[in-house]
């Protein structure tokens, strides 16, 4: 740096407020200098790695994948492992959980449906966190576009499911996070916009 | 009845089509032409320069810029054009009507009127004035009548600042870069483009730049007060958007917005060709003089227009870039800070420096060794200061490139010609 005044100890900008002619060259100097480590500055971003992730097609892997594993994506269900305790439904704080548990025949208890509005979630995560069973929980999935805002409402039980009734240690293991969602949202993995089947038009 | 006719107008106008004189016909349609080709060129400029300029804000900035309209984006502007166009175009209902339609065209004819001077190559200009310069730093007049009258018409208090701030500007900032454009003119002795070309040469140490150390500060001094007027970062007062959202051109929308950002983009080249042309040696091609080239014929001739007009592009791409480059490094300067950098230091130094300019020019005799004693002296400092330049780069560059490499596990190295 050169300046033709000496800098003051403590001073951020050295010279700043100095009158006369020592100050008026003191400050041709220092913008002259400046100026040019300024452009240094940016001359060297031009040969560093942009930070950007060409989101989506340009990326080496699905984003998914390159989300940490607290992200509180589209909430799914392992219904193998749900009790039916409905503790998620009471929890829920705008009440999108919606789930029927009926009796059956052999006299256990059958789980007729369980709806997730995941247009109406809010991503708060209590429902996962009250889950005893780590039966809900968040995936990392985000892309979920589509043409009618009903089809967000999740079914994750089609037809009876008895609940789970697993002693301690013998559960199954808990499906791949994400795994679930490819049958439960409507057109998953096509591109956003289209639906195959139209829509869902009643509940 | 048709021959009365023309027996009348033969009679009235003194036409006659056999000793009629022609050549006002041959002048306009060569004037046609040549404007035509100046708009072309400054649109095929204008619009590539918007999407080159992101990429270089991208990078600098971390990012990546526009790459997706077209190989790596490069249509990005025809895009933004088209949008532009299917805007829809509205005038306010409490604007000046006529003034508020008028005014684009004014700032844009202001700019494209400078086009008449200013050379691309050997014999390629429209028309070699003798005062070039003076025109120049004239012409550029209209912009202010056309960005006030923006402001005034638009009735709007943002769209009247900006107008405002732009005339104080531009006016204050016509002294020094009229200063320092004059100590050029004191050096090749001439006002005309093509003239102040052929006193210099087409190596370095021919060019003014590098004549002595006062006509190098002239060259900074010139270029300062240049990117003042085009109104560029980081003296886009007028247009500041943290204050005035978008200064003038507020109100505008669709294609008379165009014309506006057609003008600022345009007077990128404008900047950059008067400091090539005055400073850099223009189109000088090394290996041949001025005359050589306009003795040649045929397609050497061509061949020799070719090639000037490529090293002209060459040089004036380098200061675009520069000028870009500046754009995005330095902060806006508040209105203050504007008038006290223009009537404090600049105007007072361009003084100074034309002094000195002068006082050398008549001490130091041309071509003689203490002349180029200077030049290769000048020459040195500016070696050393793009030394200085790229070592500072670098060091701030291998600052943290160990870092980067333990924290992402990727190489920082990633140059501008690596295209993601």
């Amino acid at each position: 740096m050169v300046s033709a005044v000496p800098p003051p100890v403590g001073d951020p900008m050295p010279g700043r407020g100095t009158g006369g002619l020592k100050g008026w060259i003191a400050n041709w100097a220092r913008t002259a200098t400046t100026v040019l480590d300024g452009l240094a500055v940016t001359m060297s971003w031009m040969f560093r790695r942009p930070l950007t992730i060409q989101y989506p097609d340009k990326i080496p892997q699905p984003v998914q994948q390159m989300l940490p594993e607290t992200y509180r994506g589209i909430l799914e269900l392992d219904v193998r492992l749900c009790t039916g305790c409905l503790q998620c439904q009471k929890t829920c704080p705008i009440g999108c959980i919606d789930i029927v548990v009926e009796k059956n025949e052999a006299g256990g208890r059958d789980i007729t449906r369980f709806d997730i509005d995941v247009s109406r979630c809010m991503y708060c995560g209590l429902c996962s966190e009250v889950c005893t069973f780590a039966a809900l929980r968040h995936s990392s999935e985000f892309e979920a576009t589509q043409p009618d805002i009903r089809n967000l409402n999740l079914h994750f039980v089609t037809k009876p499911v008895p609940v789970a009734r697993h002693k301690p240690g013998e559960a199954p293991p808990r499906a791949p996070r994400g795994s679930i969602l490819k049958d439960v949202i409507p057109g998953y993995g096509r591109r956003p916009g289209k639906a195959p089947d139209g829509g869902e038009k009643n509940r | 009845m048709l021959r009365d006719v023309a027996t009348f107008l033969e009679r009235l106008l003194g036409f006659d089509p056999a000793t009629f004189d022609y050549s006002w016909v041959t002048a306009v349609v060569v004037i046609g032409a040549a404007s035509l080709l100046a708009f072309v060129f400054i649109a095929l400029f204008a619009g590539p320069v918007t999407w080159w300029e992101r990429r270089i804000a991208g990078r600098i900035q971390c990012r990546i810029g526009p790459n997706r309209v077209g190989p790596q984006g490069v249509l990005q502007w025809l895009a933004d054009g088209i949008k532009c166009f299917l805007k829809e175009d509205l005038v306010p209902a409490a604007a000046d009507q006529g003034l508020f339609r008028f005014a684009p065209y004014l700032v844009f004819g202001g700019y494209m009127a400078t086009f008449a001077v200013l050379p691309f190559g050997a014999n390629l200009v429209a028309a070699d004035l003798d005062v070039g310069l003076l025109y120049l730093l004239a012409i550029t007049g209209l912009v202010v009548i056309g960005i006030l009258m923006a402001g005034w018409a638009s009735n709007s208090k943002w769209a009247l600042f900006g107008g405002i701030r732009s005339a104080a500007q531009l006016v204050s900032y016509e002294i020094p870069s009229a200063f320092s454009l004059m100590s050029v003119v004191l050096a090749a002795g001439t006002m005309s483009m093509q003239g102040i070309i052929g006193q210099q040469g087409a190596w370095p140490w021919e060019w003014f730049v590098f004549k002595n150390p006062f006509l190098f500060a002239a060259f900074f001094l010139s270029l300062t007060a240049s990117v003042a007027e085009g109104n560029r970062t980081p003296f886009d007062l007028p247009e500041g958007e943290s204050e005035l959202v978008a200064g003038y051109h507020v109100e505008y929308s669709g294609m008379r917005f165009l014309w506006f950002m057609f003008a600022e983009w345009g007077n990128l080249w404008v900047i950059a060709t008067i400091a090539t042309v005055c400073f850099l040696g223009g189109w000088q091609v090394p290996g041949v003089t001025p005359a050589e080239i306009a003795a040649s014929t045929g397609l050497a001739f061509w061949g020799w227009q070719a090639l000037s007009f490529a090293v002209f592009v060459a040089k004036a791409s380098v200061l675009v870039a520069f000028v870009i480059q500046l754009r995005w490094t330095l902060p806006r300067l508040r209105v203050d800070q504007l008038m006290i950098t223009c009537w404090k230091y600049l105007v007072p130094g361009a003084l100074l420096n034309l002094a000195g300019v002068l006082v050398l020019l008549a001490v130091v005799p041309d071509q003689g060794v203490a002349d180029w004693a200077i030049r290769g002296a000048t020459l040195f400092l500016g070696l050393a200061l793009a030394s200085v330049f790229v070592w500072k780069a670098r060091a701030g560059y291998l600052a943290d490139r160990d870092l980067y490499r333990r924290m992402e596990g990727k190489e920082l190295w990633y140059p501008p010609y690596r295209l993601p």
